[in-house]
């Protein structure tokens, strides 16, 4: 099986987000590998560790993103590439781009990435890439099995369950509860440093900054405003129930 | 002429889906005097929902309705789709941030290589320029952006938007001849509903949300009377997913699912900051934790600090005398 996962770098889930200038500022932000896609990367492990082959892990993103395809080189994937250049100021639109013109060089049997991403969360890039490729793909997949040339997948909407066959190449994308990803372990972290790593930019994929134009942009960028903490009601557990579906009717007129 | 908008709306049950509403007046803050709208009805068995849609839209409903629509299949649900907009030509195309909305809106955007706003949860119009609000990491972050070339294809996040108002003289109703392809790749062999009758999560108006506090799977048991008598669905934090006592289809947060109900009542959730970028635009937080120092209180319209086995079970009869 040749699988490959696709994923990104984000900010850890921990972090708050300061914004300075009109940018999302990063310094001292703690980086990881997006939690969905990180259940990709241990699903693809798997499915080498069952049925043999390899594990290449792609990221599109800034020169740091190298940290994030490292840690999923010591979790046990065979080989890294990074498509990064300081022309590619893109959106979705033009990130799929970019992986397609990557993916039309290679064969594969399956794409793995996760559900969404952490950070932006818009959930295109995945699917508009196996559109772009011509695959079939199943999103939001916590469970999959590989069986011959076709691949079995449970995907969760909204709570149910659907669970769809495809034939193989395909693309599916990662849910939680996919499976729970592995820690690398330190000979791991010692063998990451001698797989291969790649570095692609615009012009080895045979792409220039107008084929993978933004078709959108951001014009502003602020934080939520700050919650109040609201009241404490007091009083006995009886009196503190009857006060709050009171407060609920009257002050908050959130119901009838 | 004008543009055309679309708005893709889904049914559940046979009934049509709050958000297909929301997005329909996201189409009519977006779009110019002189553009029109239409909507497509995706699905089978859709007399109901299309009835009720055309209510709200004085333009036109297009409906599919086909068998192989029953369920979501993405390969079908995007041919139809296809279809259908191939000869509605439209500028922008709308749809509901769900389950079916963010699996099928990105392959309408490939195919029309168009740029994607997803996850909108407000629509401004400044002159000619259209704005669309939407979350960045969960919520502790709002960016707006902006199209910068055309077609496009936005989503709208349940429960954020109002409902488009009912309109003038319902719309009238156009079915479509879908034409299923000669095959598909993909093949759905099986859907287990497990939210049959029950309120989706992110559309719920009032979510009940367990934490570690609720300390096994049998202690989700009061949290689910409670949203049964207030018609509401049951949340959970991380923690408890972890902890195995529920699903994970459950989490909110930044993993997981957002949600934006009237009312969020937490229990026995400390209120991590990742748990909080899923809440906290709910309109009124509700927290019932035995930790006077628990974050969650910081965020909450109305805290109770106690032990929500006691609480909860009081709560739930007291909602039931005031909503009976």
């Amino acid at each position: 099986m040749n699988v490959y996962v696709i994923l990104k770098q984000t900010f850890d889930t921990e972090e708050k987000i300061v914004v300075r200038d009109g940018e999302v500022d990063e310094e001292g932000v703690k980086f990881t590998i997006n939690p969905y896609d990180e259940y990709a990367v241990e699903e693809a492990l798997r499915l080498k560790e069952q049925l043999g082959g390899s594990v290449t892990v792609v990221s599109a993103g800034p020169p740091r993103a190298a940290e994030a395809l490292r840690t999923a080189l010591a979790m046990g994937a065979d080989e890294a590439v990074l498509l990064s250049d300081e022309r590619i100021r893109t959106d979705e639109y033009g990130i799929a781009r970019l992986l397609a013109a990557y993916f039309r060089s290679r064969t594969y049997d399956l794409i793995l990435g996760g559900n969404f991403s952490v950070d932006n969360g818009a959930g295109q890039v995945a699917v508009r890439l196996a559109k772009l490729l011509d695959l079939p793909h199943v999103g939001s997949v916590t469970r999959l099995s590989v069986s011959g040339n076709r691949a079995t997948a449970e995907r969760d909407a909204e709570g149910d369950t659907e669970t769809v066959e495809v034939p193989l190449p395909a693309l599916f994308t990662a849910q939680q509860g996919l499976n729970d990803p592995r820690y690398p372990s330190l000979p791991g972290i010692m063998k990451a440093k001698k797989k291969p790593f790649q570095q692609l930019g615009l012009d080895e994929l045979g792409l220039s900054e107008a084929d993978i134009a933004a078709k959108t942009e951001r014009t502003s960028l602020s934080l939520p405003p700050e919650r109040k903490a609201g009241r404490i009601l007091q009083g006995s557990p009886q009196e503190q129930a009857c006060e709050l579906v009171h407060l609920l009717k009257t002050e908050a007129k959130a119901i009838p | 002429m004008g543009n055309t908008y679309v708005v893709v709306a889904e049914a559940r049950d046979g009934k049509l889906r709050q958000v297909a509403l929301e997005a329909l007046h996201a189409a009519e803050l977006a779009k110019d005097n002189g553009d029109r709208i239409a909507a497509v009805l995706l699905g089978s068995n859709l007399s109901e929902a299309a009835a009720e849609l055309a209510r709200y839209t004085s333009g036109q409903v297009i409906i599919v309705d086909h068998p192989d629509l029953k369920t979501y299949n993405a390969e079908a649900y995007f041919a139809a789709l296809r279809q259908a907009l191939e000869s509605l030509q439209p500028q922008t195309v709308l749809f509901g941030h769900t389950a079916a909305g963010r699996d099928l809106a990105p392959q309408i955007a490939a195919w029309l290589n168009a740029g994607q706003i997803s996850d909108v949860i407000a629509v401004e119009k400044a002159g000619d320029a259209v704005y669309y609000t939407r979350p960045l990491y969960a919520g502790k972050a709002i960016e707006k952006k902006r199209f910068l070339a055309g077609p496009q294809v936005v989503t709208v996040r349940p429960n954020n938007l109002p409902p488009a108002p009912l309109a003038a003289s319902p719309a009238e109703i156009v079915p479509f001849d879908y034409v299923p392809p000669s095959s598909l790749r993909s093949v759905v062999k099986d859907v287990v509903r497990k939210t049959a009758g029950k309120a989706d999560l992110t559309e719920a108006r009032i979510v009940v949300s367990g934490g570690r506090g609720v300390r096994s799977a049998e202690g989700f048991r009061p949290l689910e009377e409670l949203a049964e008598v207030l018609g509401g669905a049951v949340g959970a934090s991380r923690g408890a997913c972890d902890a195995g006592y529920c699903d994970y289809a459950l989490q909110i947060g930044q993993t997981g699912k957002v949600v934006t109900p009237e009312i969020y009542i937490a229990c026995g959730i400390s209120g991590a900051i990742q748990h909080l970028a899923g809440m906290s635009r709910s309109r009124i937080i509700i927290a019932i934790n035995k930790d006077p120092e628990a974050p969650i209180f910081k965020v909450a319209d109305y805290g109770i600090v106690g032990d929500l086995f006691e609480v909860v079970p009081l709560l739930t009869e007291e909602f039931k005398r005031a909503l009976a």
